[in-house]
């Protein structure tokens, strides 16, 4: 193989200008390769609905931010989910985990007299154990997950009553965990902020062409970054410079991009980067495709499983700190109703089910859907049942898609 | 004649009280195809998985390039250079071709995929292979035919630098332009000096790409032959037992 290779036939997808990208993009669109693209669409279709139905509302400064704030819990709790769904497998004891967790980190306060960083440490270490045990009975022991989590969904809701007593509520009175969901950042950085995440993507992005030119590859063209980041500044400028606007009723300002919104952008491209740039990310999508290929890769696909509901109580912790920052305590009922719509969230957003397909921002613009149907019907007074009405049908249709979309992509229905 | 890459003697394999390995010889060489041929049930897969260290024999040698070796787990058997394309061809169809080719042994750079390494060393193992059927190397494994995915495979021990492919029925379910691209790529596979053993139940395939041809009966090798001096007629009159070859057995 000294000799010179000649020239291919064989490409990479990289190749052609910027409209044969947007060719070859329809094309995956046709073969169901939708992604995010119908919930995208349900976002824009929410908007205007709400907005017509209640202008001075719902795209107002106070309910804008606010949007973001709700959805910051659901958006890591479906984000959690994200790892394990990969994997075609569930945790339906994500949202209890958290409340236990939740519950660990205030009695450590109360009654140990803890230091609230160490005890925050502390909850985060019991949820990765609970995700250990969760994930070695599944993976080592062979138990469904959706049985097994299950157990500890039902289980764990005893366990927060054990820890905090019957009708126990304590207030939460660390100052930096509740300024998380109820302070907002000063004007600049929130500017800051917008320029770190272009910089950032430009970086990598350039970073990956540097790699590629370095190995004589052809890039996709560089019109098609700058696209991509004029689109962040222009989307994220706006809402950047929304949140920027005094949304106060009364006398003292209130202004700027809530604390929570940085917070959840950096866990999540701290997730996508190790789904999609390490060996254990790539792992973790052979497994959710086809688990046996995997293992005969030389994957070792129990500790992969076991890792990723590892991961997922861990950022179901996150989501608890966010709940209890929000609501400003913790109680024996926290987590008990999220899962699901956190489950809802992902599969809305186009993460399969089947596992193997699926990105951590599908899990958070599903959490913004789910978001602002429960906002929106809220704004208009709508009694409960409505909302869960419209967010199982919802639910419903994303999943009718994703089968759909499996289909027309060619993988059989009746193997999973 | 040179040492073969791999030679097997007396390979005695049980399941409980039933014998389905009796004593077996193989012989595959560098550059050379051979085929292993038998009716169902014969042993074959067994054999295989022997060697693949999926299954280890009960008794038995086994020597890789002369040496004695014992092969208990898939990871050993690849780090001697030994690949098994199995059947179901084991890919993620959720994965790309070349995420599928280095699954399991990613190149890595300052702790990430090293992607743009990775998708060059495909293309070249691709184009070595005279691979003219596949658009992109960054296709869904979703995406692809069945000669594709059977492309893929091949290719991936190719990448391996095995010594020793192993293709259990890679034509059994495809078409027949698609059966001829495959065969052309086993053929290849030889040439660039690597041992190959092909599993064929058409014996017309066999013909057209093996140099030998080893027919398993029972549990036992009752023929080992060139296929340049022996004829159709002869080979299934070794499978289905109505032949014995002299000297063998
Ligand atoms: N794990 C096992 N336990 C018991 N018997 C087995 C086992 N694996 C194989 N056998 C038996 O061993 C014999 C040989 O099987 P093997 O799969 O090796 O045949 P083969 O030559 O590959 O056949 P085919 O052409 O149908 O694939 C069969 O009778 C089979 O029933
Ligand atoms: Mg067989």
């Amino acid at each position: 193989m000294s000799a010179p290779l000649p020239p291919t036939a064989i490409g990479s997808g990289n190749e052609g200008t910027l409209k044969d990208q947007f060719d070859s993009y329809l094309s995956r669109l046709k073969n169901g390769e939708m992604g995010s693209l119908p919930a995208i669409a349900a976002i824009l279709v929410l908007a205007g609905v709400f907005y017509a139905l209640s202008p001075q509302f719902f795209l107002g400064p106070i309910n804008f931010a606010n949007m973001f704030v709700q959805a910051a819990e659901l958006t890591m709790l479906s984000a959690a989910l994200v790892f394990v769904i990969l994997l075609a497998e569930i945790d339906l004891s994500a949202g209890v985990t958290a409340g236990v967790s939740m519950a660990v980190f205030i009695v450590l306060i109360k009654y140990q007299n803890w230091n609230w960083g160490l005890a925050l440490v502390a909850a985060f270490i019991a949820g990765l154990a609970i995700g250990w045990v969760i994930g070695f009975i599944v993976a080592k022991i062979g138990v469904p997950s959706f049985v097994v989590t299950l157990a500890f969904f039902l289980g764990f809701q005893g366990m927060q009553l054990v820890l905090l007593g019957e009708g126990g509520v304590y207030r939460v009175e660390v100052p930096a965990i509740i300024s998380i969901m109820n302070d907002n950042m000063p004007v600049w950085a929130g500017w800051a902020m917008l320029v770190v995440m272009a910089l950032v993507m430009a970086g990598l992005s350039l970073w990956d062409r540097s790699r590629r030119s370095r190995f004589g590859l052809v890039s996709k063209p560089i019109s098609l970054l700058l696209i991509k980041i004029v689109a962040l500044l222009g989307i994220g400028g706006v809402a950047v410079n929304y949140m920027n606007q005094n949304r106060s009723q009364g006398p003292i300002p209130i202004l700027g991009v809530p604390i929570v919104v940085p917070i959840t952008i950096g866990v999540l491209f701290v997730g996508s980067f190790v789904l999609d740039r390490t060996k254990f990310g790539r792992h973790l999508y052979a497994v959710g495709g086809n688990p046996e290929a995997a293992r005969r890769a030389g994957i070792k696909v129990g500790r992969i499983r076991i890792y990723a509901f590892m991961i997922c109580a861990f950022m179901a912790v996150i989501s608890g700190v966010f709940h209890s920052s929000r609501i400003g305590n913790v109680d024996g009922s926290a987590g008990h109703t999220i899962v699901l719509s956190g489950v809802a969230a992902a599969v809305v957003g186009g993460v399969s089910l089947f596992g193997g397909r699926g990105k951590l921002i599908h899990a958070a613009i599903g959490a913004l859907v789910i978001t602002m149907i429960d906002n929106g019907l809220g704004l208009l007074q709508m009694p409960a049942g409505i909302n869960f009405l419209v967010e199982g049908g919802v639910l419903l249709l994303a999943a009718t898609i994703d089968a759909l979309a499996r289909k027309r992509s060619g993988g059989s229905i009746a193997r999973s | 004649m040179d040492t073969p890459v791999i030679e097997l003697s007396g390979v005695i394999k049980s399941f409980g009280p039933v014998d389905v390995l009796k004593g077996v010889e193989l012989k595959a060489f560098a550059g050379k195809v051979t085929a292993l041929v038998g009716d169902n049930g014969a042993g074959k897969s067994t054999l295989i998985k022997g060697l693949s260290g999926v299954q280890p024999y009960d008794e038995g040698v086994v020597k890789f390039a002369g040496q004695e070796v014992t092969i208990h787990d898939p990871r050993q058997a690849s780090a001697l250079g030994i690949e098994v394309v199995y059947q179901d061809l084991a890919l993620c169809e959720n994965l790309d071709i070349v995420q599928n080719m280095f699954l399991g042994r990613e190149e890595i750079l300052t702790g990430t995929l090293n992607e743009a390494d990775m998708e060059l060393q495909a293309t070249k193992a691709l184009q070595s292979l005279s691979v003219r059927t596949v658009k992109s190397v960054r296709q869904k494994v979703s995406s692809l035919s069945g000669g594709q995915r059977q492309t893929v495979a091949i290719a991936r021990s190719v990448l391996r630098e095995a010594k020793l492919v192993i293709l259990d029925e890679p034509t059994a379910a495809l078409g027949v332009a698609q059966t001829e691209q495959v065969l052309n790529l086993v053929r290849r596979l030889a040439d660039a000096g690597i041992a190959v053993i092909i599993i064929s139940h058409n014996l017309s395939d066999v013909f057209k790409v093996c140099d030998d041809i080893a027919v398993l009966y029972l549990g036992r090798m009752v023929a080992h032959l060139k296929t340049a001096e022996t004829t159709y007629s002869d080979v299934v009159g070794y499978i289905t037992g109505t032949k014995t070859q002299e000297g063998s057995n």
